[in-house]
């Protein structure tokens, strides 16, 4: 009835995972109950679980990162001090729940935190700066959004019910089979990632479509601001790569489930072709998460060196450079497996020429300070920490792509902090630089700048102590996932790294206060104008936040840097560029419940199909399919906006920029 | 400020002169680890390739970390000093030098990769006048076994290595992928079931060098170290003879059993090795070793969990 | 209805066009600058794109299949290529029957497009027997999925195949509801194409399916 769903499955002996789940699960309902109590419940339904709003949803992302970078990180800082602990000695976290912990939190980091994060900084972005309205399929957005944290929530539950994969983040073959892991930790993996991946699959489709086809009148893709460039290129690898993952995660399921022999030890089955197959989309998905970064970055670094980004052409062309490369360099991943040194040594070069593209950014990204003003705000802080920490890591990257130092490297502290170096100092730099920088833009008002140059500080402090240490202890040759070690050399070293995660530990609850600190602030904090940074691109055009519908007339570009021009015009005038336009009724997408009601029995599917309960996954699969229909059968899918309401908030909005305009020319 | 910390330093006591010296000589025994402290020609390449493409790589990376800190503080806004240029957006010179800096970078290093992987790959038998040394590996839950096919004779968790002479390895699993790692003697090599890697090594230096497993393989995984013994001719001539005096008797049936997960295995010699034992483990007639789920008592078990 | 400007910022980074005139020269030409494209468009594209990101992943799973074949050719089953041919044929009639479909429905004739529809969906189900009946009779030689890796692969690959079209004929059947009810309007109209479009591109992934799996491994 229940097929392996036993209460056996909850974690009554262990009393860490018990006690954990037990906190957060009273802090769930505690958040809900003052949800319901507060009457905010209709509020949240209507306005942002049901929105198909592209920037309600990209909040809803970001905030799932957030929330997540909480989880992942506290199985980081066990981590830590499980090995500063376990020297001589079995530590507090016995081999199988530790083997757990790390395989959550590369899971968590990489699926659930720093891809929801570029997706949602990109969903909330690009419509605005391609000055349109939403982006190509606002309700598959939603169900986009609603999919991933349906993976979300089913890789925690496996916290409180059953176990996590015990295979690190990559369930690399004999191992994740039934034969080595007959538990069900492996398959809350594979259907957490399914489930998520096509949230992912469908939301590349969505900002492909966006970019390619929806752009507002004269933006042409040389007008385009490089973040799109960016965010293109991301979403082109997204749908190139992430159906391999699909197919290579229902292999290990097919494998699992029903005894096929894709990867099995007998039979004729090959665990090297999942090694390939997971890795030629491993690679690109890494690539799928820093290119947005950089994308942020030569945002950020333009406005806050008050001058266009350096190099524009360059910038593209090296974009969909990385774009088309990443494709070409996943055997990087696995040199030691003994494909011959022609192998080894074609995809060592391939690697080393991803560099080259690399390398140009980073100039132009210096060449755009040379000569500029350049104003040390949060995000810029953020932008110059990730200039000299990627840079180290890209350098020890190119290092371990030369096939024989990788011999001695694969696997080890070194990579592990290679690794670090470029997500944390690139993609998680990128991420809170653009979550600074768009903040006020969003909620209408800014984020505390003594806080989050605190922050800044303390991740970035934090970052090295925890991080250079491993670099040193992979050349003293101590590999990655050891829950205890008797080496008295490494010892000092885990320590250090034990301390730098202190640290980090600090610029998070910085990072949290920042946030109340703002929130009791935002009067103070106010954005009245939409434009607190001075920017240059079409989203600081529109008012903070910016009404359902974006722009009450969508911009007809003339040029680069659209509202950069824009405005040294009206400078230069004293006053608004345009007369009143004629407002027109905007039909904007009405919302729905089809994400939340898909993600709802997709994660009934997950869950029933983890524990075998297959009536249980057969209802989940006709709820998903009853909610399409259900979407499918509706007669009306937009609302209108009235003129006289569009008018009314574009009218507030020009009239705190004419203000502030004649305030300047004072 | 600086100079100030070091007065105090050598004027205070104990506390932070600790520090510093307890730092300098972490230093110091850092540059005596692993990677960096080779005893073998394999490995030593491997370091030489990785200090120059170092060194080539810091040529590049340090000017451009200290170029970035620096125009950021120059041009920082209140600095009336600074030149500001807001139309200075593309130039034809700096578009060559920051394309060309990182191609020929690459350029050059692309040319060291593919020397070095072919110099180095671990397949590749060394020059040598001796022949070589015939070990085979074989990964297990979650112990390391060395039988020596031209001796007779195996060991496990314990890897004995004759001085200057070149060793060639055959490796597979018995059943989850590991790596085979000593880092001061070669680089790694995957060992996977059904199938056979190779890779060729030579000690140079008498002595003990660790040796573990380099991808994770389940619970018992941090236990899969072993100790690698570099002696001299005569002294591993002396081992031999002692293993092969060794009662026990590796055959099919042994295998089976030590093929069962078991961790905290100690050092057992075998003084008989059924023939063609690896091959027939390499090739899956004798089949892959048994999960968790299998049945059994694990072998020579004495700490780790359960 | 724009904001009209009068003037042409100078472009700062020189691309493309001449900066000195600021002219309707200077406006942007090429796909997207007159504006975002209309919905039509717009939704075809996107299935387009959808569509090639599910031929990325039918090559994941012949990738797979080319590599277990082929360290395992001695597991290769005897097809009935007869049966290959009738499958390949029903697949190829449901198309064309499907671009009938598509034609009515253009000339906004209900019963012919519900009509045609049907017949489409008869010939994929057609298809989806045939491939049943192959199927278990290989399982019944031992020739399954957990029998090997070659017939984990061909499973894997021809049932990802079968999957898609037995996903096409609920979606058909979907479809033929809704125009029935709703009539020819134009979302209707817009999710009727895209259901071509995906018919006709599980017809193009068959006819790979049926070179490289059934034909190929016949050659000697």
């Amino acid at each position: 009835m229940f097929g392996r769903l036993t209460w056996q499955a909850i974690p009554w002996s262990e009393p860490i995972p018990l006690i954990a789940a037990g906190v957060v699960g009273l802090f769930l309902l505690a958040v809900i109950g003052w949800v319901f109590v507060k009457g905010y419940a209709p509020y949240l339904w209507r306005e942002w679980i049901t929105s198909v709003d592209h920037k309600r949803i990209g909040v809803m992302y970001c905030l799932l990162a957030l929330v997540m970078l909480l989880r992942g990180f506290s199985d980081a800082a066990m981590m830590r001090s499980q090995q500063a602990l376990a020297f001589h000695s079995p530590g507090y976290l016995p081999p199988d729940h530790y083997d757990q912990i790390f395989s959550a939190h590369g899971t968590i980091m990489i699926f659930f935190v720093a891809m929801p994060f570029v997706i949602g900084l990109m969903n909330f972005v690009v419509p605005l700066q391609l000055g349109v309205r939403d982006v190509a399929f606002p309700t598959l957005n939603s169900v986009s959004f609603w999919l991933t944290a349906s993976g979300a929530l089913l890789v925690n539950v496996s916290l409180v019910v059953g176990e996590f994969a015990r295979t690190g983040w990559l369930p690399y073959p004999p191992l994740s089979e039934l034969q080595y892991s007959p538990g069900v930790g492996v398959d809350y993996y594979l259907w957490s990632l399914q489930i998520s991946g096509a949230g992912t699959l469908l939301s590349g489709v969505n900002l492909v479509t966006t970019i390619l086809k929806m752009r507002a009148p004269g933006l042409s893709y040389t007008r385009m601001p490089v973040f799109c460039w960016t965010a293109l290129a991301s979403n082109l690898l997204i749908v190139a790569a992430f159906p391999i993952l699909t197919a290579v995660t229902a292999m290990l399921l097919l494998d699992r489930y029903l005894g096929f022999h894709f990867f099995t030890n007998e039979l004729g089955g090959n665990p090297m072709m999942f090694v390939n197959l997971i890795w030629a989309w491993g690679h690109p998905e890494v690539y799928i998460l820093i290119l947005p970064a950089f994308g942020v970055f030569s945002e950020v670094i333009a406005t806050f060196s008050r001058k266009p980004l350096f190099g524009y052409r360059s910038m593209v062309a090296a974009t969909m450079a990385i774009c088309v490369l990443s494709f070409m360099v996943w055997l990087h991943h696995f040199f030691t497996m003994g494909a011959g040194a022609d192998v080894n040594g074609f995809f060592g070069i391939m690697t080393m020429i991803i560099a080259v593209p690399t390398g140009v950014k980073v100039y132009n990204w210096l060449f755009t300070m040379y000569g500029g003003r350049v104003h040390f705000s949060t995000p810029m802080l953020w932008s110059i920490g990730f200039m000299v920490t990627f840079v180290i890591g890209g350098m020890t990257g190119v290092l371990m792509a030369i096939p024989p130092a990788d011999f001695v490297l694969h696997n080890s502290l070194f990579l592990i902090a290679h690794f670090h170096n470029v997500i944390i100092g690139g993609v998680l730099f990128g991420a809170f630089a653009g979550y600074t920088y768009w903040f006020p833009k969003a909620f209408g008002f800014q984020l505390d700048e003594r806080w989050g140059k605190c922050a800044f500080w303390l991740w970035f402090l934090g970052f090295y102590t925890a991080f250079m240490p491993l670099y040193v202890l992979g050349l003293l040759g101590m590999t990655r996932r050891m829950q205890h070690f008797d080496r008295p050399e490494w010892y000092p070293w885990v320590l250090i790294a034990g301390a730098g995660a202190v640290l980090i530990t600090l610029g998070i609850c910085a990072q949290v206060i920042q946030l109340a600190v703002s929130i009791r602030n935002r009067a103070l904090l106010a954005d009245l104008t939409g434009d607190p940074w001075d920017g240059r691109t079409l989203e600081w055009a529109t008012a903070s936040p910016p009404p359902a519908f974006n722009f009450a007339v969508l911009p007809n570009v003339t040029g680069e840097e659209p509202y950069w021009g824009m405005k040294e015009r009206a400078r230069a005038l004293a006053h608004l560029l345009t007369t009143e336009p004629s407002y027109e009724a905007i039909s904007v997408p009405r919302n729905s419940p089809t994400g939340v009601v898909t993600a709802f029995f997709a994660v009934f599917l997950g869950f029933a199909m983890i524990w075998r309960i297959y009536w249980l996954a057969g209802l989940g699969f006709v709820g998903i399919y009853a909610a399409f229909v259900v979407f499918a059968w509706r007669d009306r899918s937009e609302e209108e906006i009235s003129a006289a309401e569009v008018a009314r908030l574009d009218r507030a909005n020009r009239m705190m920029r004419s203000s502030v305009l004649a305030e300047e020319a004072s | 400020m600086v100079a100030r910390w070091f007065a105090e330093l050598s004027r205070n006591g104990s506390g932070p002169k600790f520090l510093v010296l307890a730092l300098t000589s972490m230093l110091a025994a850092g540059c005596q680890g692993s990677v960096l402290d080779p005893v073998g020609p394999v490995a030593d390449g491997e370091r030489l390739i990785l200090m120059d493409a170092l060194g080539i790589m810091l040529v590049i990376v340090v000017p451009t970390v200290l170029t970035t800190l620096w125009f950021a503080w120059w041009f920082r806004a209140s600095n009336g000093a600074a030149l500001y240029r807001p139309a200075w957006v593309y130039s034809d010179k700096l578009e060559v030098v920051v394309w060309c800096i990182p191609a020929l970078t690459v350029l050059f290093l692309g040319g060291l990769a593919w020397t070095g992987s072919h110099k180095l790959d671990p397949a590749r038998p060394l020059q040598s006048r001796v022949s070589p040394l015939e070990v085979q590996v074989v990964s297990l839950d979650w112990k390391w076994l060395f039988i020596y096919p031209d001796q007779h004779v195996a060991v496990v968790n314990r890897l004995v290595l004759p001085v200057g002479r070149p060793v060639h390895f055959r490796l597979t699993s018995s059943s989850v992928m590991n790596v085979f790692f000593v880092p001061r003697l070669a680089g790694e090599i995957y060992t996977m079931n059904g199938m056979v890697t190779e890779l060729n090594l030579q000690a140079d230096r008498t002595g003990n060098y660790p040796g573990l497993s380099a991808q994770f393989s389940g619970d018992g995984f941090a236990g899969m170290h072993f100790d690698t013994e570099v002696m001299s001719g005569s002294s591993f001539d002396q081992f031999i003879e002692q293993a092969r005096a060794a009662p026990a008797r590796l055959d099919d049936d042994a295998y089976k059993s030590i093929s069962r997960p078991s961790e905290g295995v100690p050092v057992q010699l075998f003084g008989n090795v059924t023939d063609g034992l690896f091959e027939n483990i390499a090739s899956r007639r004798l089949p892959p070793g048994e999960g968790p789920t299998g049945t059994g008592r694990p072998y020579g078990s004495t700490a780790g969990e359960d | 209805m724009s904001m009209v400007s009068t003037f042409s910022p100078v472009d700062p980074n020189r691309i493309g066009h001449d900066n000195r005139v600021a002219s309707a020269e200077a406006e942007a030409l090429g796909r997207g600058a007159g504006g975002p494209a209309p919905k039509y468009i717009v939704v075809s594209y996107g299935f387009w794109i959808f569509l090639l990101s599910d031929i990325v992943m039918f090559s994941a799973f012949f990738a797979a299949f080319q590599v277990l074949a082929g360290q395992s050719p001695d597991m290769a089953p005897r097809f009935d290529l007869d049966d290959v041919a009738i499958e390949t044929g029903c697949l190829l009639v449901s198309s064309f029957l499907c671009g009938v479909a598509a034609l009515s429905a253009r000339r906004r004739n209900l019963m012919a497009t519900e009509f045609f529809l049907l017949l489409t969906g008869l010939f994929g189900a057609g298809f989806l027997l045939l491939e049943l009946k192959e199927f278990t009779g290989l399982v019944v030689q031992h020739m399954g999925p957990a029998d090997g890796a070659y017939y984990s692969g061909f499973f894997a690959l021809v049932g990802c195949h079968g999957l898609h079209v037995t996903a096409g004929l609920l979606w058909l059947g979907t479809m033929m509801a809704q125009i029935w009810a709703k009539g020819f309007r134009q979302d209707i109209l817009r999710r009727l194409v895209c259901f071509s479009l995906f018919w006709h591109a599980l017809d193009i992934v068959w006819v790979g399916i049926f070179s490289f799996v059934y034909l190929m491994r016949f050659a000697p």
